[in-house]
């Protein structure tokens, strides 16, 4: 069976005034239809440019300049811009961080979505609107008729996210990439969407790339987790394998910082430094100045190492019994 | 809404009051218009007859009152050097001025916002830097040096246009103007171009400004995910947004052409309110000028009554509220 | 679009803190900003030279335009390099009353800067008052001021300078004068928003707290953080002062032949427009373009350096 998204080796460079950039670095995965995967990084390690690179969205200096992005087995790079065009939305879609930002002010929620509806299935406006009548009422918004004639400020931001992902489906995409969608909203509201999202997969079958900071929200979302460091995936593997048994010392790192998995009391444990600048990044592993098990090994270029289908870059891997 | 409006409408009567007293008072500082208009052989009876004629020996709060109590009745005053009711006067020329600036406005409008656009569109192309440098031009360089360029190179020059006046006036519906015929264009299209220039230069900059924030916004970047095309993207998402910004600008400076058409209309010799009011400061005509003053300010407060009314129109984020 | 900066490369390299700048650092960061566009180190060299040949006019130009004594009817209207009665060449011609259009000229732009820097400076230092007074004060002080000039503000400043001038009469102070009127608001808005912007930020009311004296507050700390925007304002007004300034010469209303300024100048000339005698209008107005352009890309590139949003 051929992956819903199959991305190998991806790169995406900024060139500026102040140098050239490795925003992302040789990244590869792939997600099969009806699974979530979760990309977990700080912010800087270029979680969402991987998004974003995905979709062809990204802007001067920036641009991809190497790997194949594969939907269903047709490469995304090697589209013409405007067949490209075609199969964002309809293909792959994107839900983005903060839903106060995403939805135009000024426009109807419906105007928004009929636009969205049109640009890929030419048909009359109000049948349009029926499909965005809809795409609303799977994603769980009350009636959602109602709901089309408001403009954006009208609603909440968890109605909004919502609008925003009911956008997303619209078409029926083989993958949906969502860029921290439930960052700016309340908790309560977050597990609600995670809920909802979870059972869009299970139900539409559509592959879901889930970019997020918080390995909380992925470990109980997500089948497969990638964690990116400045720019590279450092570890791979199922869900279940990355958070009972990582073995990227930054992995650990993480999953040692979250505050539920730890014992009351105690000071929680911190990765030492902070995440480093792109620009200015050490030779060999990226993490080596704030890893506790490097060596003067780790200098030079960290091999692969695969283990079950756990991938790690690392020369000294965490071994687990 | 109806309260809003209200509250809007009487706070305009204030201004318009309030202004009426200090446009009164200050022109009426000026020197003694009766040494202007009269034969300076004249007897003293004369002039003391003149005086009492206009009302000037009358202390100036009482002059203020019976200018008011005309102004109530539609009545303006007379024009000292023309002689004839202010009203009628102004009125006369409005026409013409009213003229210029809808031409001058169109122009700047279908010039500067396509370019505007364009240079906020391709922000680093050749294209949009030159049409960057071109509006810092078009309101940098004083309007009355750009008319007279235009005259010594469409009149003088190459005779293409008349140099001045206006053309040729036929009936359109109900009213007369120089639109409705070909020479009356052609007397109207040099000084509407000269008088668009300023508000075309805001315009391309305000649009452009617009256009460069906009296309950084999310939403643009959301509606790309969808794979809308940038044409639509910007048609219909980013010029609903830029056109809340542009138009309250672009209303507040109607205000300021009508006052800049003092200068385009004296530049060539355009019989309007602006030539009048010129001539009348010149000649210490004191009636008209406080009566152009004052229309001036009424236009400008429902300039902005209007312009506000359009934001809410446009903005569904603003909802109108009575009082401020 | 903090939000869309976040996405894509702005967070990717973030500086560390830079270290605590010296006044002659930020000099020279500023002046290394500045070069960067050649549009705008054209500009000032254009304002520099046209500053010399203004204020050195005296020592440069074979004849003193306002001396009557100078003028010779036999020269009037002679073309561009013709040589008059004087022995030197009219490199720019004369007028209709014999002046040399490079001497008038010359002196016309003098008064020109003069008129357009005094009257810049006295706005500027009214408007800063108002206000800094308005935001300081705030309540009925501030509600009354901030109307009174957002009324000045909805009027073109044109309509304003030409009724003063009306009010006042011709003459180089009684320009100054309307001009000031005209423009003070702009500073006073500018300054009233950038402080109420401050005022609201803890350091404001920390020295408020002390026993500082008002005036104190007032100078010493909020005027430092309100000034770059005030310098872009500044800039712009000059030029827009010298421009007022010519067109209500040029109108008539402004200043009368015997001290001409460019506009008026120009609005000599623009009578013999008709009869070819291109020079006499022509050259003072190209003048008068080169110095208010130079003047606005200045402030242009001013704008670009302070603006935070452009900061790296």
């Amino acid at each position: 069976m051929t992956a819903a998204l199959d991305v190998k080796g991806l790169t995406t460079r900024f060139d500026t005034r102040g140098g050239s950039v490795t925003a992302v670095n040789n990244v590869s995965f792939s997600v099969d239809k009806g699974r979530i995967l979760g990309i977990v990084g700080e912010s800087g390690s270029g979680k969402s440019v991987t998004g974003f690179s995905i979709l062809g969205l990204i802007d001067e200096p920036g641009k991809v300049v190497g790997g194949s992005v594969l939907i269903e087995g047709t490469d995304l790079r090697a589209l013409s811009p405007d067949d490209m065009r075609g199969m964002r939305g309809r293909k792959v879609s994107m839900v983005f961080q903060d839903p106060m930002m995403t939805l135009n002010p000024v426009l109807r929620v419906g105007d928004q979505m009929a636009m969205a509806v049109r640009v890929h299935r030419p048909m009359s406006k109000p049948k349009a609107l029926e499909e965005a009548r809809r795409a609303l009422e799977i994603v769980g918004i009350p009636s959602p008729a109602e709901r089309l004639k408001a403009y954006p400020h009208q609603l909440s931001g968890g109605m909004r996210q919502r609008v925003a992902i009911a956008i997303a489906l619209l078409h029926s995409p083989a993958v949906i990439i969502a860029d921290e969608p439930t960052t700016a909203l309340d908790v309560s509201i977050q597990g609600q969407i995670l809920a909802e999202v979870r059972r869009l997969a299970d139900q539409t079958g559509t592959a879901i790339v889930w970019i997020t900071h918080d390995l909380a929200v992925v470990s109980s979302l997500a089948d497969d987790i990638c964690v990116m460091y400045a720019g590279r995936i450092v570890e791979r593997g199922t869900a279940e394998q990355v958070i009972s048994a990582p073995r990227h010392p930054y992995t650990q790192g993480l999953l040692d910082s979250v505050p539920a998995q730890h014992e009351p009391g105690k000071p929680l444990p911190q990765i030492p430094g902070s995440t480093p600048q792109l620009s200015r990044l050490p030779s060999g592993c990226p993490f080596r100045p704030r890893c506790p098990r490097a060596t003067e090994l780790c200098a030079t270029e960290p091999p692969v190492d695969d283990r079950d289908g756990q991938i790690v870059l690392c020369h000294h891997p965490l071994e687990r019994p | 809404m109806f309260g809003y409006l209200i509250g809007r409408l009487a706070q305009a009567v204030v201004v318009v009051f309030v202004m009426s007293i200090i446009v009164f008072v200050g022109v009426y500082a000026i020197g003694n218009p009766i040494d202007v208009m009269i034969d300076p052989g004249a007897t003293a009876e004369i002039r003391e007859n003149l005086i009492r004629q206009y009302g000037l020996d009358q202390p100036l709060w009482q002059q203020y009152f019976t200018f008011i109590a005309n102004v109530a009745q539609g009545d303006l005053g007379r024009s000292m050097v023309y002689n004839t009711s202010v009203t009628g006067l102004v009125f006369s020329r409005f026409p013409a001025t009213v003229e210029l600036v809808l031409v001058s406005v169109f122009i700047a409008t279908i010039i500067g916002i396509p370019a505007g656009l364009w240079a906020g569109y391709r922000p680093n192309s050749i294209g949009a830097k030159l049409i960057m440098a071109l509006s810092v031009l078009g309101f940098s360089v004083p309007t009355f040096w750009i008319g007279m360029l235009l005259i010594m190179a469409f009149a003088v020059e190459l005779g293409w246009l008349p140099s001045g006046g206006r053309g040729e006036v036929a009936q359109f519906l109900w009213f007369k103007t120089s639109l409705a015929t070909s020479d009356g264009w052609a007397h109207v299209i040099m000084p509407a171009l000269n008088l668009s220039l300023f508000k075309m230069g805001l315009l391309i900059r305000l649009t452009r400004a617009g256009m460069v924030e906009a296309m950084g916004a999310e939403y643009v970047r959301f509606a790309r995910a969808q794979g809308l095309p940038d044409r639509q993207i910007v048609f219909s998402h980013v010029l609903r947004n830029i056109s809340i910004p542009v138009v309250t600008v672009f209303g507040l400076e109607l205000g300021s052409t009508l006052a800049f058409a003092v200068v385009t209309e004296t530049v060539f010799n355009w019989p309007g309110v602006g030539k009048l009011i010129i001539d009348s400061i010149m000649q210490l005509d004191r009636p008209v000028m406080v009566a152009y003053l004052v229309l001036v300010v009424m236009l400008f407060v429902i300039i902005n009554l209007v312009v506000d009314l359009i934001y809410a129109r446009l903005d569904p984020r603003v909802r109108l509220k009575g009082g401020s | 679009m903090a939000d869309s900066a976040t996405t894509t490369g702005g967070t990717l390299a973030v500086p560390a803190a830079p270290p605590a700048e010296t006044r002659a650092m930020r000099l020279r960061n500023f002046w290394s900003d500045y070069r960067q566009s050649w549009v705008a180190l054209a500009a000032l060299a254009v304002i520099v030279a046209l500053a010399i040949g203004a204020f050195g006019a005296p020592f440069l130009v074979p004849q003193d335009p306002y001396d009557l004594a100078n003028l010779d009817w036999m020269d009037a209207f002679l073309t561009p390099g013709e040589v008059g009665t004087g022995g030197y060449v009219h490199l720019l011609g004369t007028d209709n009353a014999g002046r040399d259009m490079l001497s008038a000229i010359l002196y016309g732009l003098r008064t020109s800067f003069v008129i357009g820097l005094s009257a810049g400076a006295l706005a500027l230092a009214i408007g800063i008052t108002v206000g800094l007074t308005a935001a300081y004060f705030g309540g009925r002080i501030e509600a009354l001021l901030m109307r009174v000039v957002d009324l000045q503000l909805s009027m073109p400043a044109i309509l304003l300078a030409l009724v003063l001038v009306a009010v006042l009469g011709q003459g180089v102070f009684q320009i100054i004068l309307a001009l000031v009127v005209a423009q003070y608001a702009y500073f006073a808005r500018t300054t009233h928003g950038a402080a109420t912007v401050e005022r609201r930020k803890d350091y404001i009311e920390a020295a408020r707290s002390t026993p500082l004296p008002t005036r104190r507050v007032l100078f010493s700390h909020l005027l430092p953080n309100v000034l770059p925007p005030l310098i872009v304002v500044a800039t712009v007004q000059v030029a827009s002062a010298i421009s007022l300034e010519a067109t209500l010469s040029f109108l008539g209303v402004g200043l009368p032949l015997t001290e001409p300024s460019l506009g008026t100048l120009i609005s000599n000339g623009f009578k013999y427009i008709h009869a070819g005698r291109y020079w006499l209008s022509i050259y003072p107005g190209i003048f008068l373009m080169f110095t208010v352009v130079a003047i606005n890309l200045v402030g242009d590139q001013v704008r670009t350096i302070l603006d935070p949003r452009n900061s790296r």
